[in-house]
């Protein structure tokens, strides 16, 4: 069940962080995030940094499952845009190589013509660097290089639950 | 669905409570809420109905804290309980690093507890997976109620196999934590295993 476990290392970490930054300024964006779709937050920038990321995480990853769910009731793969209105803040959400969600936060400092061109490259960046986090992901499989959990012992886990 | 990130030094792993309506799913999320250090916790989020029944899902980020250098966080979600939300509790299911089954002690929620654990298997199935390979910790709650079942017979119907199994009365907190550490725990040692070493 875990062999498709995500794991992102310090260089491509700073690969999508070059793609989110400039995100945030070319869509004069408040804030952009980047999320695996299991809701586990994997970049971030912009003014917002004092919200609540773990939860924006988690709820955008049931958002982005809900109408994922929606689409194949009524016969489409997925709704891979998403686009949120509100009073002084806005959200656009898209599904990036049907694994990655990119949320932009937003308000009338920017525009949704503006925020959907930007995505539009910035999402084919950030889909070819996932994709080679995925190549090399499956390349460590196959090598059987090491994890984390490879070198934690029996001991380690009971320490953790020893408090 | 764990992940690992070298650059912040994080493990991140996905527990899912499952189990049939008002069975005490969120009030085991709720206790672990009440009872965790500030520093170790984050929101706790609820998508219930007006009535609190939970309507898509329940989340609660734990840290747990270090191993190797590594912080290890867990997710914490429980499902919907009610039949008809099944294809809310497929989606939460999706990833899923270890399986807490919360059964309703109470003698005439039975047959509610043997559906709801078949509906697991099923949908665990369809996502390749079997229950006996998943790291999976069964709790029976409600052992505080007068008409809960005799402990035995529910193991039989519901842990042939043996499985970890603990007695809970998730109001009072009885038995919560030790069910969240045998999961924690069993989900650690799975993905050392899985890892190859």
């Amino acid at each position: 069940m875990h062999g498709n476990g995500l794991v992102i290392y310090d260089e491509d970490i700073r690969r999508i962080q070059v793609v989110v930054e400039r995100l945030v300024r070319d869509a004069n964006a408040k804030g952009v995030f980047v999320v695996d779709r299991n809701g586990q937050l994997i970049s971030e920038a912009g003014e917002m940094r004092g919200l609540d990321t773990t939860s924006l995480a988690s709820l955008t990853a049931g958002c982005i499952a809900a109408t994922g769910g929606l689409a194949k009731l009524v016969g489409e793969e997925d709704f891979p845009v998403h686009f949120h209105q509100g009073q002084r803040d806005n959200l656009h959400i898209t599904l990036v190589a049907k694994r990655i969600i990119l949320v932009v936060i937003f308000d009338d400092r920017s525009s949704l013509g503006l925020v959907r061109l930007r995505v539009k490259k910035a999402g084919g960046e950030l889909g070819k660097v996932f994709e080679e986090v995925q190549k090399k992901a499956e390349q460590d499989s196959a090598s059987g290089a090491a994890t984390p959990f490879s070198e934690i012992t029996d001991d380690d886990i009971d320490n953790l639950f020893s408090a | 669905m764990s992940f690992i990130n070298y650059s912040s030094r994080e493990i991140n792993c996905k527990i899912v409570y499952y189990g049939p309506g008002l069975c005490g799913k969120t009030t085991n999320l709720q206790w672990i809420y009440q009872k965790t250090n500030p520093d170790l916790k984050g929101k706790m989020i609820s998508l219930a109905t007006e009535t609190e029944r939970t309507l898509f899902f329940d989340f609660l980020p734990l840290a747990l804290g270090e191993i190797r250098g590594f912080k290890t966080r867990f997710h914490l979600y429980t499902v919907p309980g009610q039949v008809f939300y099944d294809a809310s509790r497929k989606l939460i299911l999706k990833g899923v690093d270890g399986v807490v089954f919360v059964a309703d002690s109470q003698i005439e929620r039975m047959e509610a507890n043997v559906e709801s654990l078949e509906n697991l298997k099923l949908n665990l199935a369809e996502q390749g997976a079997k229950l006996d390979q998943t790291p999976f910790v069964m709790q029976y709650n409600k052992r505080d109620l007068p008409n809960a079942a005799p402990l035995e017979e529910m193991k039989q119907l519901l842990n042939p196999g043996g499985l970890p199994e603990f007695e809970a009365c998730a109001t009072d907190g009885r038995g919560v934590f030790e069910t969240l550490k045998a999961v924690a725990r069993s989900v650690l040692r799975d993905l050392k295993q899985m890892s190859g070493s």
